[in-house]
């Protein structure tokens, strides 16, 4: 499973080719990083960056870049749970089918249970998406990227347009999740709370061509984590520690 | 004052049948007989055995050509939808097959392939195949990039993006294309049948024709009428229903 996951980026140039007023546009320029096994990392960048463009190049949507990426011991097909900006489920396939839909024919019936369960989504298992609030179909994509059990999580924004109350609530049945059964996770956002309550380690990257800034560890324990006056005592002490930063939020 | 829907069709068709009794009454003419006399046709050509088989002969053609048709239709389809090279190739032979007359095939086929079954088949799914394709190709060409991505990044099998993830998506086409299809198909079948071939509804209609028997004519065209009505109340209405379940 993820224990052997490891992720090397290096991507020396990701481009759009010019279309018709619009010049070249390069998305991503010399960009390099590494994930350790089951590391939480949050990339943090302002919108527009290239940050959804580095996802669907690891996630290997998009494989017109110079540069490579490698998931996991050369020779094996790491499995990849990707959750997308908007929810993306079938609208013919109840909430269970859309699940059920990306794992095998012996599929875990309990994982998928209790997983629902996690998600406060039990009783709405046989319903549609069209029924379903839009916080709760992003509950459902989270359920869809655990199934499969991946060796690497990919999350663009996954809680982006959600209220407050309802964004804090699957942020901590994420965290309740990836605890029990660790994964590798990159966990794309532009709101620094929701990073630091998050991850292991942040990520800054700059605006278009997107690069590197600087990276932090966040020293704040697990147990911690929804303690909201630490997250944000410890988001202030960035600010002030690297002032570069708050031009990219 | 709010009539229910059924009760409507209902009285409309009842308003037509006396418009027709009512006209034919009073032309009193050979070439427009009353509704009760066409009945009276139908049942005799019913009892005699007549109408059923030539009008299972010409289903079975149009069973057989629609069901060619349709498959082959949206493959290619789906192909040139994906496939940005193919379709700029192909899409000057669909511009060509598209306009050719329904009456230029047929000829063609029967001079070319012989007065055989094959041949008649083949005349009517060349008629109908361009329409298919086109139609699911602009079907194709709207599929939701978002789920194919979703798709592709769980690495979803072929089989399951085919039928889980595109073929929903083209449902709408896919019916759209069918019921035009059926339309289209069996007016074709009726002139291929009548150009080549000695039975089926076509053949039939020649027949009547040649002897002035209206009656017959109208009796035939019912009954086919009849059977059309019938599978789009038995098979398509349902499909549409099972289909479109999960829409609000």
């Amino acid at each position: 499973m993820a224990a052997v996951s490891l992720v090397n980026i290096n991507i020396a140039k990701k481009s759009f080719p010019a279309v018709s007023q619009a010049s070249e546009h390069i998305a991503i320029a010399d960009f390099k990083l590494t994930i350790r096994s089951n590391e939480f990392v949050c990339l943090v960048g302002p919108s527009g960056c290239g940050k959804t463009t580095l996802l669907n190049i690891i996630a290997g949507l998009d494989q017109d870049f110079d540069g490579q990426i490698v998931v996991g011991p050369s020779g094996t097909q790491p499995k990849i749970g990707y959750v997308f900006q908007n929810p993306r489920l079938l609208p013919w396939r109840t909430v269970r089918q859309n699940v059920e839909l990306v794992l095998e024919r012996d599929q875990n019936a309990e994982l998928i249970d209790y997983l629902l369960k996690v998600m406060q989504l039990t009783q709405f298992q046989h319903v549609y998406p069209e029924r379903l609030s839009l916080g709760m179909s992003r509950r459902v994509a989270l359920i869809r990227a655990f199934a499969v059990n991946p060796d690497l999580l990919l999350m663009d924004e996954p809680f982006v347009s959600l209220d407050a109350p309802t964004a804090r609530q699957v942020r901590e049945s994420l965290l309740v999740l990836w605890q029990e059964r660790p994964h590798t996770v990159l966990f794309v956002t532009h709101d620094l709370r929701e990073a630091i309550a998050l991850a292991d380690r942040l990520v800054f990257l700059s605006a278009a061509p997107m690069g590197f800034v600087t990276e932090i560890t966040v020293p704040i324990a697990r147990d911690d984590r929804n303690n909201e006056q630490a997250i944000e005592a410890f988001r202030q002490q960035l600010l002030n520690d690297y002032p570069a930063i708050k031009q990219l939020l | 004052m709010k009539i229910p829907k059924q009760f409507l069709s209902l009285l409309s068709l009842l308003a037509l049948l006396l418009i027709w009794q009512g006209l034919a009454a009073y032309l009193n003419s050979h070439t427009l007989p009353t509704p009760l006399l066409v009945a009276q046709v139908f049942w005799q050509a019913c009892l005699t055995g007549q109408l059923p088989y030539h009008l299972g002969v010409t289903l079975l053609r149009l069973v057989m050509s629609f069901s060619i048709a349709m498959l082959l239709g949206c493959a290619l389809g789906i192909a040139l939808g994906r496939q940005k090279q193919l379709d700029a190739f192909f899409d000057n032979w669909l511009v060509v097959f598209l306009n050719v007359p329904a009456l230029v095939t047929i000829i063609l086929c029967y001079v070319w392939f012989g007065l055989v079954e094959s041949s008649a088949i083949l005349a009517v799914v060349v008629n109908k195949l361009p329409n298919v394709i086109v139609t699911i190709r602009e079907g194709t060409r709207a599929l939701d990039q978002d789920l194919m991505d979703m798709a592709k990044s769980y690495r979803l099998s072929k089989r399951k993006v085919l039928f889980e993830v595109i073929l929903p998506q083209l449902h709408p086409f896919i019916m759209g294309a069918t019921r035009t299809g059926l339309a289209l198909i069996w007016k074709i079948i009726l002139v291929v049948e009548l150009l080549g071939r000695s039975n089926g509804m076509g053949y039939q209609l020649h027949l009547f024709f040649q002897m002035f028997d209206v009656a017959s004519i109208l009796a035939y065209t019912l009954a086919f009428v009849g059977v059309i009505q019938l599978i789009e109340l038995l098979i398509l209405k349902p499909l549409d229903q099972r289909a479109l379940g999960w829409r609000r």
